[in-house]
């Protein structure tokens, strides 16, 4: 692939690798207090390089019990998947914004018109984390035609012949699933994060970033030794639901994002 | 016409499919590959058939309702299913799925319940074979069947609350999930119903095709050869007792009939949507977030179906009504003071059908799968009725 083929998501992430960055994506709920856009912006000019944006979903069997709880809390104030998108309009945080949210969300909507309303947005890039490879077509098609990237994951479960076929349908950046479990904070790394992510560089050159059971600073950079760089989500949403508010969340990525400029 | 079997893309037409997190979709079709092989060995087969004759009680008979027939004026059948082991027809698909989980490896169990039947059936073939057991049961479930939580650990079972969302059945599979999602490698999922993730709808069917094999044989013996109901009905949760009775008289002209309770309609609704890895109808809003369910039996409070029942109503094969609490509570005090036979509150859906809808089926030879007994729901009807 040239330059060109690549969407903003992918050519953005690669430039900043490119340059010897270690990429760092937090992860936002959205809707989650009335600040959560200010909390964008704070993240994005504390140095991240892309920022998730959680769109809740009633029933997230990815997650864990802190981002079920601002899920929760985000659909109890009334946010819905368009009330989200249309207040990220106006987010002007300066990087590419991926949206994070479960398939329903989508499938309800419609594929084509998801694409279209992600789009007018100005969202680069979507995950949908209960839509596997082997049922991605469809909605994947839909988003490449409106330039809407998506983003695969890839899970230390998966046989050696399914990696290669993951990166070649993923768009942006490859989600290398840290450990066997939900999303939640953990004392340590686990093992099979560098694992799972040496697996993946090993047949792709595209952005490989660690995700899930990725908790701090020392965690982001011994994740980075192997991998493109991390995605921390529930470290970032734990200090939202204790009110950090966006001078906290900014802090705690300044924090991380130093660490890994080391 | 006979049922389907989905083929590689796990679909039942446009609904079933896999749509779960990358981690479990080796372990889905590693399931899928060793089901496959066990059913096709007659030594598995043996084994298992053993166990359902000597253990759980199969076959379990057909009853006919004389004083209910005449009150209703049509003629009740009754396929007995809370005459076996453990008291419901869950018992039928946990023993299949323990032995395949010991046949592949693993060591332990984890399942959700709703009302508790699946979840003592699992604890129970989970004693029976040597293997471990967690069971993930909503709280607010747990508080209204909290016999069956005692008889799970009885059992030799962890029973985990279930305490996000509505608490209940819906919730109990999403927290069964996320520990699938982190045990994947040791531990078995052993989903209650013809619902998930290919090949649990299919899998949890031909587990309970025994049903209807039994009740076809059993008509003809009662009807005269060749002869079959006029109509086929049971209740519909996520439907696997309706999936196992169906299946014995989807290839005959006999009417298939599928109950939901009003307060979780998912077919009645008729929005398609993807939840606990499958797409199929489901309740939800115009965003696509699930609502909850409610109803007064447990076991049915889920906001979602099987596909293969949304593929049997967008094809017309099978239809389905919707009953209000009042009418299942009537139709559970009508079937015990009739019959003698105290009904599970979910089987009393198919019953209040029926008896709401006499007129139409009156001369008309009614097949119902009584799916459980009631003894676990008595206390609540205590409390209601007084």
């Amino acid at each position: 692939m040239s330059d060109g083929a690549w969407g903003p998501l992918e050519s953005h992430l690669r430039a900043r690798r490119d340059a010897g960055a270690k990429l760092l994506v937090p992860y936002i709920t959205g809707g989650l207090g009335e600040d959560w856009l200010d909390t964008v912006r704070a993240a994005a000019e504390a140095g991240a390089d892309a920022i998730e944006i959680g769109i809740p979903f009633s029933d997230p069997v990815m997650d864990g019990p802190v981002i079920q709880e601002a899920s929760d809390r985000a659909l109890g104030t009334g946010a819905t998947p368009q009330s989200i998108l249309d207040e990220l309009r106006e987010a002007d945080a300066g990087v590419p914004l991926v949206v994070m949210t479960y398939y329903n969300i989508c499938f309800r909507m419609g594929h084509r018109r998801f694409a279209a309303a992600l789009k007018a947005a100005g969202v680069a890039a979507a995950i949908l984390p209960d839509l596997p490879l082997d049922e991605v077509r469809p909605w994947a098609e839909s988003a490449d035609h409106v330039g809407v990237e998506t983003v695969l994951l890839a899970a230390p479960t998966a046989p050696d012949e399914r990696l290669p076929r993951i990166c070649e349908r993923a768009r942006g950046f490859v989600y290398a699933v840290g450990l066997l479990g939900v999303t939640g904070e953990r004392d340590q790394l686990a093992a099979s994060a560098t694992v799972i992510a040496g697996r993946l560089k090993a047949v792709t050159d595209k952005p490989v970033l660690i995700g899930v059971g990725v908790s701090n600073a020392e965690q982001a950079v011994e994740a980075s030794r192997v991998a493109d760089g991390v995605i921390i989500g529930t470290s970032v949403v734990r200090r939202m639901l204790e009110g950090a508010g966006p001078v906290g969340v900014g802090a705690f990525v300044a924090e991380v994002r130093e660490a890994l400029d080391g | 016409m006979s049922l389907i079997d989905p083929g590689d893309d796990g679909r039942f037409g446009e609904f079933g499919g896999r749509f779960v997190p990358e981690t479990l979709i080796p372990a889905c079709y590693e399931l899928e590959a060793a089901f496959k092989e066990a059913w096709a060995d007659d030594g598995f087969r043996r084994e298992l058939d053993d166990l359902l004759r000597d253990y759980a009680g199969r076959p379990s008979p057909v009853t006919e309702c004389h004083r209910l027939s005449d009150e209703l004026g049509l003629r009740l059948l009754l396929k007995r299913e809370d005459l076996n082991h453990t008291g419901s027809h869950k018992i039928n698909n946990v023993l299949g799925q323990a032995l395949l989980a010991k046949r592949m490896g693993k060591t332990r169990l984890v399942a959700e319940t709703g009302a508790g039947q699946h979840g003592v059936a699992t604890a129970t073939a989970a004693a029976l074979l040597g293997l471990d057991c967690i069971v993930y049961m909503g709280e607010v479930d747990m508080k209204r069947q909290e016999l069956n939580v005692f008889r799970m650990r009885l059992l030799g079972s962890e029973v985990r609350p279930a305490a996000s969302g509505s608490r209940t059945l819906k919730d109990a599979v999403n927290e069964a999930l996320r520990h699938w999602v982190a045990a994947v490698e040791d531990t078995h999922y052993c989903l209650g119903s013809v619902m998930g993730p290919h090949p649990y709808p299919w899998m949890v069917r031909e587990l309970h095709r025994v049903i209807g094999t039994e009740a076809r044989a059993q008509c003809e013996a009662l009807l005269g050869e060749g002869r079959v109901p006029d109509v086929v009905t049971a209740c519909v949760g996520g439907g696997s007792n309706a999936m196992g009775i169906f299946s014995g008289f989807a290839d005959t002209s006999a009417e298939l009939v599928g109950v939901e309770p009003a307060g979780g309609a998912a077919v009645g609704h008729g929005i398609p949507g993807v939840v606990h890895g499958m797409k199929s109808f489901l309740t939800q809003d115009e965003w696509g977030q699930v609502t909850e369910a409610e109803s007064i039996s447990a076991g049915l409070d889920y906001p979602g179906v099987g596909p293969e029942h949304s593929f049997l109503a967008s094809t017309g094969r099978a239809r389905y009504e919707q009953v209000t609490d009042p009418e299942v509570v009537d139709a559970f005090q009508l079937l015990s003071r009739t019959e003698g036979i105290i009904p599970a509150l979910e089987s009393a859906h198919a019953l209040a059908w029926v008896s709401r809808d006499r007129g139409a089926l009156a001369g008309k030879t009614v097949l119902l799968n009584l799916s459980g007994r009631g003894d676990k729901d008595v206390a609540q009807m205590m409390d209601l009725l007084g």
